[in-house]
């Protein structure tokens, strides 16, 4: 009933008739560019990475064993030093069109809505209906798109950065000879992504939340021949399926208790669940168990790192600014629901800051250059969901967004300095990691532009003003001190500990994270452009600068990250300089979140202008110090090459092999797993009930049966003759002598 | 009247089915069947004393499909003799599970 009301309310809606209406080309022209790219794919000589003919010039990930490299050098001795011609996959221009083409186009289509929007600036959202998908019964489904302020947002964040990583992708994977295969499936990815953004009930995000699962499994997965990759790639799949659990629960429990699915309608009717009560919570925390899983939260985060396998500019889109951030979005899209349920986003927030401390020490001990971007992309993530988890959804939803930038820009120039690494590595034949911080160093010298952007964003994610993720940490690190005075989450108790109490522990912790972040990519930085080149001698002459295909997108995203701050400059700056309307996003996303907000800021007193200008000076204070910290205390020249290194100890050991969590999780759920699997439901309930038992069984009874028929024919016709006889005596009495 | 002829008619149709069913030898077995068609023509010969002439008209249809029948089986029962030199239905039966 109520999606029929804002269908007929969709007729008039500020929208109808606009461009708007062109919704639905969004997600199908990624889907074009898969499915030409993955055509185009097929029809080639070379299939997979590989190709005994083909020199495969991908820079080997972390996880790429001494067998992938062995195989390596074999190929390059095979063309000799013929290894400087460069062999493309025969559709690469094609692709090379297509692939980014489509974004682009996706791009300009989703300004075009965007300023629609502005215009008009809907209240309500806008719904394009399509079919229905599941009418049963009660259970009304549609597969619909929603067109509001949040969708918008994240579609052009998804086609933006997109459009600027497929075309990075472009230079990065030019020799790769799975180029099509690898743009068809980021086309998907893509198609997916805005499928979820896109959805306007729960069922049409969850098939965009799966399949962005798919394509992360797909492109984690991408090279695939070397079984580290692959492993890498079912361990994400899987891990996220604990999480789409929680999410699928989180369904089932709001179509039991509310009979809805659409989010117009969860919005509307999730009062009926009453504040508090142990339902709504419940559904709260089922969905947050999706999140983790998503977006790499404590307790699921293990597969992120792990997912750093696949190929740079897939981290950059999904590992860092796209798919990992669907979990905030789901959040802040659900505001409804968790702004009616303290405790789940009480639990939220402390998830999120356990996850943002403890990732953010992991970061300090790596030395692979893109492991140290995934943990910190968990741990900012970790502040995302602090900001969504204290109600402050806008600044959640901003950080995601200039975290998108930044984070973007940090992996495509990690992608960089790996390609460059890579290039002069293979160069000379060597099969040194390319992606260990200690092979690398003083790389400012050849990568200048490179250096220069990643600084930009290392500022920016170390929360330095006046870029952009300054802005964004500040707005949410403001938000849980605010709401520690007077909130309906400073009034509830989480496990016994009072809401405020905790709040404040949470705004500690995240400073804290915020200083570690500053101190772990000033290193990262340190290590990898200054000090001495530990490249080596030999391959220091092959060492330049990536082609303009990259650097260019870079570009792009680091003006984005210096000026995207602007998207939501706090009204105390805006108060004091002349530098433009404060509060934008804010006010942007007012219609979408603003009521759940206003019920979790419900009573909270203004926090007072002097408190909150010395927050904001703590907060650059402790940026400023950890970087000055990592400039004094770390020494580049110091730094031993990675065949030199000798393993650390105590302490800084356990941080280096990140906690060991992967091993003590491989102990107490992996291996009984894999035990109880194979001897209680494999050997017992496979082979021994099922196998055993019914199929076998119930073979042996039909065999049963046939034996005692054989013997009852003879093949001596007076014994049939007696049966006859004796058969019909019997019929006979059975029918007169009743 | 009818109940005499019915007695008759079912004596001599269980003299056949005795017949059919101890006897081993596949000529007296296949008179015993004949004796057993000629009881069922006799019943209806005898009802259509009574409730028309169609029991006549199946004695008709009877009698020639056991002519057919006849020729059918003894030729049946000259080729197992000429190939098993024997008509003892014993020995006869290959045909089993």
């Amino acid at each position: 009933m109520l999606l029929q009301t804002a269908v007929a309310a969709a007729s008039q809606h500020p929208l109808s008739g606009t461009i708007a209406e062109w919704v639905w080309l969004l997600p199908v022209l990624p889907l074009a560019g898969f499915v030409i790219n993955g055509l185009l794919s097929l029809n080639s000589a070379h299939f997979g990475p590989t190709d005994p003919n083909t020199p495969a010039h991908h820079p080997h990930s972390e996880g790429a064993a001494e067998a992938a490299a062995l195989s390596h050098g074999e190929e390059a001795g095979a063309v000799g030093d013929d290894h400087h011609a460069v062999k493309r996959h025969r559709w690469a221009t094609l692709t090379s069109i297509v692939g980014p083409g489509v974004l682009i186009v996706a791009f300009l289509l989703a300004l075009a809505i965007w300023q629609v929007m502005v215009s008009a600036h809907p209240e309500t959202p806008f719904i394009q209906r399509y079919f229905s998908w599941m009418p049963v019964g009660d259970l009304q489904i549609d597969a619909a798109f929603q067109l509001d302020q949040l969708s918008m947002v994240m579609i052009l964040v998804i086609t933006g950065v997109g459009a600027l990583i497929h075309i990075f992708s472009v230079g990065y994977m030019r020799e790769d000879p799975g180029y099509p295969r690898f743009f068809s499936y980021l086309n998907l990815f893509v198609f997916f992504m805005l499928v979820l953004v896109l959805g306007s009930n729960y069922p049409v995000l969850f098939v965009g939340w799966e399949g962005v699962g798919l394509c992360s499994y797909l492109l984690i997965g991408f090279w695939f021949n070397d079984k580290a990759n692959a492993d890498a790639g079912k361990k994400a799949f899987i891990v996220n399926r604990i999480g789409d659990f929680g999410l699928l629960v989180a369904m089932f429990m709001l179509f039991a208790n509310i009979g809805v699915l659409d989010f117009v309608g969860v919005s509307a009717k999730a009062v009926e669940l009453g504040a508090g009560s142990a339902v709504v919570t419940a559904i709260c925390l089922f969905m947050f168990l999706g999140c983790t899983g998503k977006s790499a939260q404590i307790p699921l985060y293990i597969w992120l790192p792990d997912a750093m396998a696949g190929p740079t500019p897939v981290s950059a889109l999904i590992h860092a600014a796209t798919m990992v951030t669907a979990g905030v979005y789901l959040i802040a899209r659900s505001a409804a629901l968790f702004s009616l349920s303290p405790v789940a986003s009480l639990t939220v927030a402390v998830v999120g800051a356990l996850t943002a401390i403890f990732a953010a020490t992991i970061g300090l001990k790596q030395w692979d250059i893109k492991k140290v971007l995934a943990y910190s992309t968990i741990s900012q993530l970790g502040y995302m969901f602090i900001g969504v988890g204290v109600g402050a959804y806008v600044s959640g939803m901003f950080h995601l967004v200039t975290h998108a930038f930044f984070k973007a820009l940090l992996f495509l120039g990690s992608g960089s300095v790996i390609h460059a690494m890579h290039a002069a590595y293979h160069s000379t034949h060597s099969h040194e990691d390319a992606q260990d911080m200690r092979n690398m160093g003083g790389l400012k010298r050849y990568l200048p532009v490179t250096c220069v952007l990643m600084w930009i964003a290392t500022l920016a994610i170390s929360g330095i003003p006046p870029f952009s993720g300054f802005f964004s940490k500040d707005e949410i690190l403001g938000a849980v001190f605010a709401r520690a005075h007077g909130s309906t989450l400073a009034s509830a108790t989480w496990l016994g500990i009072p809401g405020s109490t905790l709040l404040y522990v949470v705004y500690g912790i995240g400073l804290a994270a915020a200083l570690l972040t500053a101190i772990y990519m000033t290193r990262m930085m340190l290590y990898t452009f200054h000090g001495p080149v530990r490249t080596g001698t030999e391959e220091e002459k092959y060492l330049h600068e990536v082609p303009w295909v990259m650097t260019g997108p870079l570009v792009v995203l680091a003006i984005l990250t210096i000026f995207g701050g602007w998207l939501n400059l706090p009204e105390v700056v805006t108060d004091i300089l002349p530098v433009g309307p404060g509060e934008v996003l804010t006010r942007w996303l007012d219609p979408v979140v603003g009521p759940a907000t206003a019920r979790i800021t419900a009573g909270a007193s203004h926090v007072p202008v002097a408190t909150e200008e010395m927050l904001i000076g703590l907060a650059v204070l402790i940026a400023v110090a950890g970087i000055l910290f990592a400039f004094v205390r770390l020494k580049p020249s110091r730094v031993p090459r990675k065949a030199d290194a000798i393993p650390e100890h105590g302490f800084e050991g356990v941080v280096a092999n990140k906690y060991y969590v992967d091993e003590a999780l491989d102990r107490t759920v992996v291996t009984p797993v894999y035990a109880s699997s194979r001897n209680f439901l494999w050997r017992i309930i496979d082979n021994g009930l099922i196998d055993g038992f019914f199929v076998n069984g119930s073979a042996a009874l039909a065999r049963g049966f046939g034996w005692v028929g054989s013997r009852l024919q003879t093949g001596n016709v007076g014994t049939y003759a007696w049966v006859l006889v004796v058969g019909v005596l019997v019929m006979l009495a059975a029918l007169t002598l009743r | 009247m009818l109940a005499e002829s019915l007695a008759l008619t079912a004596a001599l149709f269980i003299i056949g089915v005795v017949g059919v069913l101890i006897h081993r030898n596949a000529i007296i077995i296949f008179m015993c069947v004949e004796l057993m068609l000629t009881a069922v023509n006799l019943t209806f010969v005898a009802f259509s004393r009574f409730y028309g002439t169609a029991g006549q008209v199946f004695v008709v249809f009877v009698m020639t499909v056991s002519a057919a029948e006849a020729a059918v089986g003894l030729a049946i029962i000259i080729a197992i003799f000429r190939h098993r030199q024997t008509i003892n239905l014993k020995d006869i039966n290959l045909l089993k599970g």
